[in-house]
């Protein structure tokens, strides 16, 4: 298990426990977490698990994926820090990410 | 109006495969879909991806996909309403009366929502100001590409279709192209062309840049956009043209009275029937306990949700089960010889 936080636009923050190997987009779906809507499942054709992730940790994770940035070209307000939670997996090298939910996702 | 058996709304991989189902049993079905072409999600959002969990197709696109549905349901014409949106499903007595966005009215015993993630609309600018300005100077897409001859057009995008659009327009227009990274995801082809037309000053390209702004009272005026390291730069434009891809939304089936769980539907798993009695709900879009949103389920469900359909509109006649492999019947429906 390990540890990773959601914050909401409106700064709602929710600290959860998520099962390595999980997404942290399945870890916001199987937890309830508003603001994540992953319409198309995790198979990177959408861009409703679009999060920030916090600056610090943006370096730290593994790459984006291939077709990854194609993808969030289609989110809503996209920035630099922009990723598909869908597309980071979560382990040991995870513990204690934060990521920020934009104002929506469509 | 028109008066049909089944009324199938969604042209998808579930959506063909239960008209298959509807017509193989005798029932007449018509498919509505809001997108221009048919095959749903696997056309719009992955037309070249292989598929590998298609009983008995080891490998396919979802392209050929499409194509071998359509091929499946050639023997049996049926009349598709593409470029068309459900907006209206009322009840009127024992039927259900459909209408829309062209006006197209439809009266049905039976309504089958097979609306994957529901209807592709295309993503607007997040900006609040641009809602004046949508379809007078500011567009999502181009009808009449004649209005722009002589003006400065602002493109914002990164994808085929706004690499495009500027490159056909930089003929008779002035071309602005802004995109927030370096990389596009147009064709390679395109690409270069868009780079060629950049040195030789056909387009103006702005890359790291989004739109953080617009000035204009009755007309668009000028267009303010906001680099990376937030340099801003504005300058006057005609018309903006947004091309951020479709983004799905479940539009109108949210009004029709039915119970919905997040953005799906809950049915039952005997006829996929929703709430409303005669209103089904197949594919990704309906919800119950075990469902797997595969493209394979969605072909289960269709095929029971279109013997369901059998009894609201055939109700004095009795549904007989037959093989394919040997109902004289289901063959001539097909057309095809019998032994």
């Amino acid at each position: 298990m390990t540890k990773v936080t959601y914050i909401e636009h409106n700064g709602k923050e929710h600290t959860i426990d998520v099962q390595n190997g999980l997404t942290v987009m399945e870890g916001a779906v199987q937890n309830d977490i508003p603001g994540i809507d992953a319409d198309c499942g995790g198979s990177m054709a959408c861009a409703t698990c679009h999060v920030y992730v916090k600056d610090e940790w943006y370096d730290k994770l593994d790459e984006k994926s291939e077709g990854e940035d194609d993808m969030i070209d289609q989110a809503y307000e996209p920035k630099k820090n922009s990723r598909l939670s869908c597309q980071i997996i979560v382990s040991d090298k995870t513990e204690g990410l934060i990521v920020y939910l934009p104002e929506k996702q469509v | 109006m028109i008066k049909t058996d089944a009324l199938i709304i969604g042209a998808g991989p579930t959506g063909l495969f239960t008209a298959h189902q509807l017509k193989i049993i005798g029932l007449d079905c018509q498919i509505v879909d809001n997108l221009d072409k048919i095959g749903g999600q696997c056309i719009e959002l992955y037309p070249d991806k292989p598929i590998y969990d298609i009983p008995a197709i080891p490998e396919c696109t979802g392209e050929e996909l499409t194509q071998n549905l359509i091929k499946q349901l050639e023997p049996f014409k049926i009349k598709f309403h593409l470029n068309e949106r459900v907006d209206e499903v009322k009840k009127d007595n024992n039927n259900w009366e459909v209408r829309t966005s062209n006006g197209t009215k439809f009266s049905t015993p039976n309504v089958i929502i097979a609306g994957g993630v529901g209807s592709f609309e295309p993503r607007k600018f997040s900006l609040k100001e641009c809602e004046q300005f949508e379809n007078k100077s500011i567009f999502y897409s181009i009808k009449d590409k004649k209005i722009f001859e002589g003006k400065t057009v602002t493109i914002f995008g990164g994808g085929d279709s706004a690499l495009d659009w500027a490159v056909e327009l930089s003929k008779t227009s002035k071309v602005n192209l802004i995109h927030r990274r370096d990389e596009f995801r147009g064709a390679n082809a395109t690409v270069d062309k868009v780079h060629e037309l950049t040195k030789s000053g056909k387009i103006n390209l702005y890359t790291k840049y989004q739109l953080s702004g617009i000035k204009g009272s009755s007309n668009l005026e000028s267009v303010e956009i906001t680099h990376e390291n937030k340099e801003v730069k504005e300058f006057k434009t005609d018309y903006i043209l947004g091309f951020f891809g479709l983004i799905m939304q479940l539009g109108p089936i949210a009004n029709w009275g039915l119970n919905l769980n997040k953005k799906t539907i809950e049915v039952d798993t005997e006829k996929f029937e929703t709430n409303q009695k005669g209103i089904y709900a197949v594919g990704d879009i309906c919800t119950y306990p075990g469902k797997l949103k595969l493209i394979l389920s969605g072909f289960h469900e269709g095929a029971l949700a279109a013997r369901a359909c059998f009894k609201l509109a055939r109700p004095n006649e009795k549904y007989r089960f037959e093989f394919t492999t040997s109902s004289k019947t289901i063959k001539n429906r097909l057309g095809v010889k019998s032994d």
